[in-house]
């Protein structure tokens, strides 16, 4: 029998609608594989079996009824641990909401849910999205597939690694400066963010508002826009939601398949591309240049200047706006509560020993920075400057769209760095995200597509990027790159990972 | 330092004094809980005096991953406050986070807006009781939400200090407010108390008027903060100030602005400086004590609310609004003043008792304003003092004023009997014809008994009787008043004297 966990979300959709298998076989042998490779990974941090299966089960009695059901129920899904989930443990990584259980759903799981995708647990993440590695997860570091001793890529690491070791066919990040993308790229999978305003964010636990997005993550470009076109769309609880339809990215994916790009014009950021870069990911990222112009893609060099200082902007914006956004972590409503161990316990008492004992260094360190950055007298400077920052780099892509239909550049600058290698070193991890963060700033969605192995072995990602709104174009791109590079590589990316040793 | 239960830290300056050797500037800083539906930026139900923790949601709750949408309706309501206010209304603006720890506010910030209210640069007349206008500058009408209620249990003051432990109640956290600003109000000098407490009315006036709030003093639908400051002359830069907070009555605003005005005035005689600083108002002493210093630096680190689209009301929207308002309440009393044909003073006093409604809706009923005026200036308003409460707050409704009015004018009762109604219907005995019924009030028409009363009274006083049938027409109102006392009032004496007459003339 084939093992279901190998199979894309498309094709297991597939054979769940011809009834060939049912939605208990396929999310019972994705429970069976977490079992197995989570002593290794350790991928989630909550596993749903009972009521993955009972979705399961519910889906499976009502398509034997002959109900019609959406294309992707039954197919087993993963949620970043930062998405509410109603009556599921909801921790974002901290300490802080250690046993936290919501009384709520997060707008994409109300529409997981309604569209019959068991859930089949919560998965690892940097605390609060803050990190690039996984590493700063309260609950433990999630390892890569293809390397044990290394990153799986982070925020998402849990997410992308979950997909990658077959544990998932399916699951949704989050990406405020890359936390879907860097992962993907780092572990050969496909990650999409979209457009600020795509997917609803109501019920993310906001790192940083205004740059926070949901998006898919898994294996194909396919399976990214059917999951992308079942949690996007307006939600009227998200004010920052984008009131009109979705472009067809399933179209726009399966027209891509085709390999045929005659006519689409792509934009190499210049900015994004040369020093700082591992050989082994130029060495790609030239070479799918070919693969793009090869398939009738006019390939065009783009200068977008002010992406020197997008890194430099984004860690003023984001701990500025998490700063307040985690002031709600106090010990006065839900989660942690830490009384002091000495002095008058006083409700100001407790805030403080619960920040100080439930937020990670790394939290810690941007709520300092992001608070001094909105102090009067810095504000100007600071989060002012920014903000001025954010508007040059819009027009920079304005300017780049103008010629081009999508920009193109490697997602990272290196393959998956070793656990440890960073963790003592900020900056270092921070510069991970130099070619993720400036579509952030913008706004625009982007995709990374796994594009090959690096010198080392490891994966590397391929980032497409679009005009807001423009969503498809990134799954056309995508999938005609990842159909052309399977034909070369005979199967897709992953079949060449080691098999993961497996616990009985 | 002042001692919690309000003694003040110095003898206070005779207020006559005080003004005269200082002149004292204010603002004032007024929230109203808007009368919306729905809370400022979640669908929870807005409820006054529910279950603890009943009415909220994961927003008002501020619970990880919520996000807030703005209340459309609310966003009316303040344009139609900037509007009366006279306000410019923003062709867009943002709401902000203004970020401070507390554990009443959910979120740990409040959302409100900070550089860019919905309503700016307005200004107000505000008639004082002897019918001056004061015209007082408004610098800004903004949204934002209000806080939870915080209970402190334990400890002698009712305050966080000293307490065993605080309840919070977030039913109240995300209700919808606007806050109004004036600019520093100047040249009101020993005016100043009443100005501010005609000032906080005229606004109460209006919101009811607009129909935005039930703006009720007592529930706290409305706040407002004092800030006030004394300098030597009106030339003279201005002083220190100090924010009064939380004064939750007219009268109350009155008398902090006075007291303050006091203390201060002792502080600077004595040669020292006033703190920038909060103060509480202590209802029972009439004093306010030192609360929180405030600095100008107070650091709330402002930023624009990012999980909010900018709110750009749409100009042929904002015009719709204006042409919808209502007639504002100075309007109104002009216009009904002069359809009732009141004296000024007469209308100064109607107004001053917050009667004009009360007034309106009797004379809707029916009576003549004259009547109306008679009623609920006169015995009512004497009820209403003994019983210390406002006239609205009488068991009587203005309809049942009317119906009374309607029965004396139809001749059913006089106006001694129609108190005794009053009083009946006062106790809840029902609606006046019910009393009237019930007590047995109804004037005497029928000839019969009064003829009968009349001649026993002729008979009792012979030598008055004489002096009638001799054409002296002068002791007829002691034998009136005889049969008045027979028929326990109930006779309508004007035809008592008929009949008296009649009696005593053969024709």
């Amino acid at each position: 029998m084939t093992d279901l966990t190998r199979l894309t979300a498309a094709d297991l959709a597939g054979r769940l609608t011809s009834r060939d298998v049912s939605s208990v076989e396929a999310t019972q042998a994705h429970l069976d594989r977490i079992a197995a490779v989570e002593p290794a990974l350790h991928s989630f941090l909550y596993v749903n079996g009972d009521e993955a299966l009972a979705t399961a089960r519910d889906v499976d009695s009502r398509r034997a009824a002959g109900e019609k059901l959406h294309a992707l129920a039954g197919v087993p899904i993963a949620i970043k641990d930062i998405v509410v989930t109603k009556g599921m443990p909801t921790t974002a990584g901290s300490k802080i909401l250690e046993g936290w259980i919501p009384p709520y759903d997060a707008t994409i799981t109300t529409r997981i849910r309604a569209a019959g995708l068991p859930i089949l647990g919560k998965t690892n993440m940097d605390e609060f999205a803050m990190g690039s590695s996984t590493e700063h997860s309260a609950f433990g570091n999630t390892h890569n597939p293809w390397d044990l001793d290394r990153i799986p890529g982070g925020s998402g690491g849990g997410s992308a690694a979950a997909v990658a070791a077959y544990e998932a066919p399916l699951a949704i990040g989050t990406d405020t400066g890359g936390s879907i993308r860097q992962p993907a790229a780092v572990t050969g999978t496909v990650g999409v963010k979209p457009t600020y305003g795509g997917v609803s964010r109501y019920g993310l636990i906001a790192l940083a508002s205004s740059l926070d997005q949901a998006g898919p993550v898994t294996r194909t470009v396919l399976d990214s826009a059917l999951l992308h076109e079942l949690i996007g769309g307006h939600d009227p609880r998200d004010s920052t939601s984008i009131d009109e339809p979705l472009p067809g990215l399933v179209a726009a994916a399966r027209q891509g398949r085709s390999g045929d790009l005659t006519g689409m014009r792509v934009g190499v950021i210049s900015e994004l591309t040369g020093e700082g870069y591992q050989p082994g990911v130029r060495a790609r990222f030239t070479e799918s240049l070919e693969v793009l112009r090869g398939a009738g893609a006019e390939i065009v060099e783009v200068s977008c200047p002010h992406f020197t200082y997008a890194l430099g902007a984004y860690y003023l914006i984001l701990p500025s706006e998490a700063s307040s956004n985690l002031a709600k972590f106090d010990g006065m409503r839900f989660g942690l509560r830490v009384e002091p161990s000495e002095g008058k316990v006083t409700a100001e008492s407790v805030m403080g020993a619960t920040r100080g004992a439930g937020f990670g260094d790394e939290v810690k360190r941007r709520i300092i920075l992001g608070t001094y950055a909105l102090s009067a007298g810095y504000y100007d400077a600071y989060y002012g400057s920014a903000q001025k920052v954010r508007t040059l780099i819009q027009r920079d892509f304005a300017a780049a769209f103008a010629q081009t239909d999508v920009l193109v550049s490697p997602t990272t600058p290196t393959t998956a760095f070793k656990l440890g290698e960073k963790l003592d070193d900020p900056l270092a991890m921070y510069l991970n995200d130099v070619a993720t963060i400036p579509a952030n700033l913008a706004g625009i969605p982007g995709l990374s597509v796994p594009n090959g192995l690096s010198d080392d072995g490891l994966p590397v990602g391929f980032q497409v990027l679009a005009p807001a709104k423009a969503d498809d174009r990134l799954y056309r791109v995508g999938a005609a790159l990842e159909a052309l590079l399977e034909a070369q590589w005979g199967g897709p990316i992953l079949a060449k990972a080691p098999e993961l040793e497996v616990a009985r | 330092m002042t001692t919690a239960n309000g003694t003040p830290e110095v003898d206070l300056v005779d207020y006559d004094d005080a003004v005269a050797r200082y002149d004292p500037v204010f603002g004032i800083e007024v929230h109203v809980e808007l009368g919306t539906r729905t809370k400022m930026f979640c669908p929870s139900i807005v409820v006054f005096g529910d279950e603890p923790n009943t009415a909220v949601s994961p927003v008002s709750l501020g619970l990880p991953g919520a996000l807030p949408v703005v209340n459309g309706t609310a966003v009316e309501y303040a344009i139609r406050i900037g509007l009366a206010l006279n306000c410019s209304i923003a062709e867009t603006c943002r709401f902000a986070r203004k970020n401070y720890f507390y554990p009443d506010v959910p979120k740990n910030f409040q959302t409100s807006q900070s550089d860019e209210p919905i309503a700016y640069d307005g200004w107000l007349d505000v008639e004082l009781d002897d019918g001056a206008v004061f015209r007082v500058d408004i610098e800004r009408a903004h949204m934002e939400e209000d806080a939870g209620k915080n209970t402190h249990v334990g400890g002698s003051t009712g305050r966080i200090q000293g307490a065993e432990y605080s309840l919070i109640d977030y039913n109240r956290a995300g209700i919808p407010l606007v806050e109004v600003v004036t600019r520093p109000i100047t040249g009101a000098g020993m005016r100043t108390p009443e100005v501010a407490r005609a000032y906080v009315q005229t606004l109460r006036d209006i919101f009811r008027a607009l129909d935005v709030s039930e703006a009720r003093m007592e529930r706290g639908n409305v706040r407002a903060d004092v800030n006030l400051s004394l300098r030597a002359t009106s030339d003279s830069p201005l002083g220190t100030r100090t924010e009064t907070k939380n004064v939750n009555s007219f009268r109350a605003v009155e008398r902090a602005v006075r007291y303050e005005i006091s203390r201060q005035a002792a502080i600077l005689d004595a040669g020292g400086s006033i703190t920038q600083e909060t103060r509480h108002w202590h209802e029972d002493t009439g004093t306010t004590t030192a609360g929180r210093i405030k600095s100008d630096s107070d650091d709330y680190r402002y930023f624009p609310e990012p999980d909010l689209a900018p709110v750009s009301p749409d100009r042929a929207w904002v015009e719709q609004i204006r042409a919808a308002l209502p007639e504002m309440p100075a309007a109104r009393r002009r216009r009904l003043q002069g359809d009732w044909g009141f004296a000024d003073a007469e209308m100064r006093d109607v107004i001053n008792a917050s009667a004009v409604d009360i007034i309106a809706s009797t004379v809707a009923a029916g009576a003549s304003p004259a009547a109306a005026r008679k009623w609920w200036m006169g015995e009512l308003a004497r009820t209403a003092k003994q019983l210390d409460v406002e006239l609205a707050d009488l068991t009587i409704t203005p309809t049942q004023v009317g119906e009374l009015q309607w029965l004396v004018d139809a001749g059913r009762i006089n106006d001694k009997l129609a108190r005794q109604v009053l009083e009946g219907v006062l106790a809840g005995e029902g609606g006046p014809e019910q009393v009237l019924i019930a007590r047995g009030l109804e004037v005497v028409s029928d000839d019969g008994p009064l003829l009968a009363a009349i001649d026993a009274a002729l008979a009792a006083q012979p030598d008055i009787a004489q002096k009638i049938r001799s054409g002296n027409l002068g002791p007829v109102g002691s034998i009136i008043g005889a049969v008045m006392k027979t028929t326990r009032g109930q006779a309508d004496a004007g035809r008592v004297r008929e009949l008296v007459l009649e009696r005593v003339t053969p024709a």
